[in-house]
C-alpha cells in the first residue's frame, strides 16, 4: 500500500523528501511488526539449528557426553557403515513406496471429486478434511487394534477362510500406517491441481480422437503436475523422518531413519551422531522443497 | 471454470469405487476404536460386551487426568501466543516492505516444512545447551517442563498462524484500508476498524490449527519435556510402547473427540472466511 499514513502528510505540497520518510517510516512500522517473531524464530530456530550442526562435529565421550572440541566428519563417516546405509536405504525406499501408494489413491480419487457437483463436492472435501485434523497417534493406534491378535483383521480373515496374517511389526504394517497417515497431504493438492484444469481441454482431446489414456497421459497428467510434485513431497518427507508410526506398527526390523535418529539420543546417547543424521534427513527435505518450488508449487 | 470430464463406462465405475474405498479406509479404523472402548474385554480388538470401564478407568488415573490438564494448558499459552506473534508476522509481509522481508519469508517456511524429529532435535540440544549457559552466569537452575514445552510449540505454530492468516490478508481488497486511511484514520484505527474484522476467521482458523498441533505433537514435546511432566500424547505414546491396554482405546476416544471438537469449529471458521 502507498498510503500516506499521518493526516499531517496531505498537506498540498508533498515534497519528494517528504515521501521518502514517509516510506521509511512504513518500513519501520513493517519491521517492528515482523520483530517479535523474527527474534523469535532466531532465538528458538536458527540457534537451535546451529547447535545441531556444531554437534554433528563433535566427539562422543567414554560417558555417552559429547566433547565439543576437536571438530571431526567422523560422524558423517559412520553414515557409509553397512548397518547405517541399511536403515537408509530401508527408509528412502520405504517412504518411496508410501509416496506411490498414495499418489495411485489419491489421483483417482482427486478426479472423482473434482468431477462431482460443487455441493457434494464440499462435503466430501469435508470428509477428507477430518482425519487430516485428527490426532495422529490415536489413528495409528487405531491400525495397532486392527491387526493386532485375534483383532478384528484377523476376524475378517479366517471368516473369509483366507487364514491368518502377521501384518502387524512388519514392514508392510508400517507403510499401512504411513499411507493411512498422509493420504490427505496427497489427496488435497492433487485436487487442488486438478479442480482447477478447465474440462474443455480433456474435451477436446477426446472430440480429436484421443484414447482415454492418451487424454490422461498428454493432458490431464501434464496439467496436473505441480499437484502431483507437491502431493509426493508432502508425503515422502514426513515418512522419511517418521517416528511414531514405525514404533507403534513396526518391529525389530523396520526401523526407519526417524526412529534411529531417536534412538541415538534418548538410548544409544550417541548425540554427534544424531546430530549428524538428522542433518542428513534436512538435507533431503531442504533438496525436496527446492525442487518443489522450482516447479512452480506455491502453496504449502 | 467448468467441471473435469467424467469418464464413461468402467473407468466411471473404477472412480466411484476407489471413492468409497477411500472414505472406508479413512473412517472404518476410527470407527472400530471407538467401538472397541466401549467393549467388555482386556483385550483390545475383541469384542465382550458393552462397558464403560475404560473411562472410569481414564477419571480413575490421576496420571492421565494430569497429562490430560498438562496438554490443555499448553495448548491455551501456546495458541494466545502463537496467534498474536503469527498474525503480527502475516500483517508484516502482507502490507508492508521492509529490509530483511525475503529471509523473514523464507525463515517463516522453515518450521513447517522440516521434519518432527529434527526440530526435536534441535530443541533437545538448544534447551541442553541454554540451561547450562543459565546456569553458569546467573546460576539459575532451571528445568524443562511447562515452559520449554510451551516454547517449542510456538516455534513451530507461528508459522502455521501466519500462513492462515496471510491466505486471508492477501484474499482481501484493500481498497477499504485506504478509504478508512484517506478519511484521516490512523494505521492503528484502520487495522482496529476495518482489517481485523475481516481477518477474525483467518485468525480464528490459525487459532485451531494452533491448538490441534500443540495437542496433538509427540516427537518434539518428548524430547523438550522434564522429568514429572508430561502431555496426554506423550503420555499415551509411553503406554502404547509398554502394552496396548483397553484405558488406551478410552484415552485415544476422548483425543478424538477433543480434535473433532476443533474441527468443527474450524470448518465454521473456513464457511466465515470464505462467506467474507
Amino acid at each position: 500500500m502507498t498510503v500516506t499514513s499521518e493526516p499531517s502528510s496531505e498537506s498540498a505540497e508533498a515534497t519528494p523528501q517528504f515521501e521518502k520518510a514517509a516510506q521509511r517510516k512504513e518500513s519501520r512500522r513493517g519491521f517492528l511488526l515482523a520483530l517479535p517473531s523474527y527474534l523469535y524464530l532466531i532465538i528458538f530456530f536458527v540457534i537451535p539449528l546451529a547447535i545441531v550442526l556444531v554437534y554433528s562435529f563433535a566427539t562422543r565421550n567414554r560417558f555417552g557426553g559429547t566433547d565439543l572440541s576437536g571438530w571431526n566428519l567422523a560422524s558423517y563417516e559412520r553414515i557409509a557403515e553397512p548397518i547405517v546405509r541399511t536403515i537408509l536405504f530401508r527408509s528412502l525406499w520405504l517412504a518411496f513406496l508410501t509416496t506411490i501408494i498414495c499418489l495411485l489413491i489419491a489421483y483417482p480419487f482427486a478426479y472423482f471429486l473434482a468431477t462431482r457437483r460443487p455441493a457434494i463436492r464440499n462435503v466430501m472435501l469435508v470428509f477428507v478434511m477430518i482425519p487430516f485434523w485428527t490426532n495422529f497417534l490415536v489413528r495409528n493406534f487405531a491400525w495397532r487394534v486392527i491387526l493386532g491378535n485375534d483383532g478384528p483383521l484377523t476376524k475378517t480373515t479366517e471368516f473369509l477362510g483366507l487364514g491368518t496374517h502377521e501384518l502387524l511389526f512388519s514392514q508392510k504394517a508400517v507403510v499401512l500406517g504411513l499411507v493411512y497417515g498422509y493420504l490427505p497431504f496427497m489427496i488435497l493438492p492433487l485436487y487442488a491441481a486438478i479442480e482447477r484444469i478447465d474440462g474443455q481441454l480433456i474435451e477436446a482431446s477426446r472430440d480429436l480422437y484421443g484414447s482415454g489414456w492418451q487424454s490422461f497421459r498428454n493432458v490431464l497428467l501434464p496439467l496436473s503436475m505441480p499437484g502431483v510434485i507437491a502431493g509426493s513431497i508432502l508425503v515422502f518427507i514426513p515418512s522419511l523422518g517418521a517416528y511414531v508410526t514405525p514404533e507403534i506398527l513396526g518391529g525389530a526390523k523396520t526401523t526407519l531413519l526417524g526412529s534411529y535418529i531417536v534412538t541415538q539420543f534418548l538410548t544409544a546417547r550417541n548425540w554427534p551422531f544424531g546430530a549428524a543424521l538428522s542433518f542428513v534427513l534436512m538435507a533431503i527435505m531442504l533438496v525436496g522443497t527446492v525442487i518443489y518450488f522450482r516447479k512452480g508449487g506455491r502453496t504449502l | 471454470m467448468s467441471t473435469a470430464v467424467e469418464p464413461r463406462g468402467w473407468a466411471k465405475a473404477a472412480l466411484h469405487i476407489n471413492g468409497w474405498l477411500v472414505y472406508i479406509f479413512f473412517y472404518a479404523p476410527i470407527a472400530l476404536l471407538v467401538l472397541f472402548s466401549f467393549s467388555d474385554n482386556r483385550n483390545v480388538g475383541i469384542w465382550g460386551g458393552f462397558t464403560l470401564d475404560w473411562y472410569q478407568d481414564f477419571f480413575d488415573s490421576s496420571n492421565a487426568r494430569g497429562a490430560l490438564s498438562n496438554s490443555v494448558k499448553i495448548a491455551i499459552v501456546v495458541t494466545i501466543i502463537s496467534v498474536i506473534l503469527g498474525t503480527m508476522a502475516a500483517l508484516a509481509l502482507e502490507r508492508f516492505t521492509f529490509k530483511g522481508k525475503k529471509v523473514f519469508d523464507a525463515l517463516l517456511y522453515l518450521p513447517i516444512i522440516i521434519p518432527d524429529v529434527t526440530m526435536a532435535v534441535m530443541l533437545l540440544l538448544f534447551f541442553g545447551e541454554f540451561f547450562d549457559v543459565l546456569d553458569m552466569l546467573f546460576g539459575l537452575q532451571l528445568r524443562k517442563g511447562f515452559w520449554s514445552i510451551t516454547i517449542s510449540h510456538i516455534a513451530f505454530n507461528i508459522s502455521f498462524v501466519s500462513v492462515i492468516v496471510r491466505a486471508r490478508l492477501s484474499g482481501m481488497n484493500t481498497n477499504l484500508e485506504e478509504a478508512a486511511v484517506d478519511l484521516y484514520a490512523s494505521r492503528w484505527k484502520a487495522f482496529r476498524h476495518v482489517t481485523l474484522p475481516q481477518i477474525v476467521p483467518g485468525i480464528a482458523g490459525g487459532a485451531l490449527l494452533a491448538m490441534t498441533l500443540s495437542l496433538d505433537d509427540v516427537v518434539i514435546t518428548q524430547f523438550v519435556t522434564g522429568p514429572g511432566w508430561t502431555t496426554l500424547p506423550v503420555y499415551v505414546f509411553g503406554l502404547i510402547r509398554k502394552g496396548v491396554t483397553p484405558l488406551i482405546n478410552s484415552i485415544s476416544v476422548i483425543m478424538l473427540l477433543a480434535s473433532m471438537i476443533l474441527v468443527v469449529l474450524s470448518l465454521f471458521a473456513e464457511r466465515a472466511r470464505r462467506g467474507g
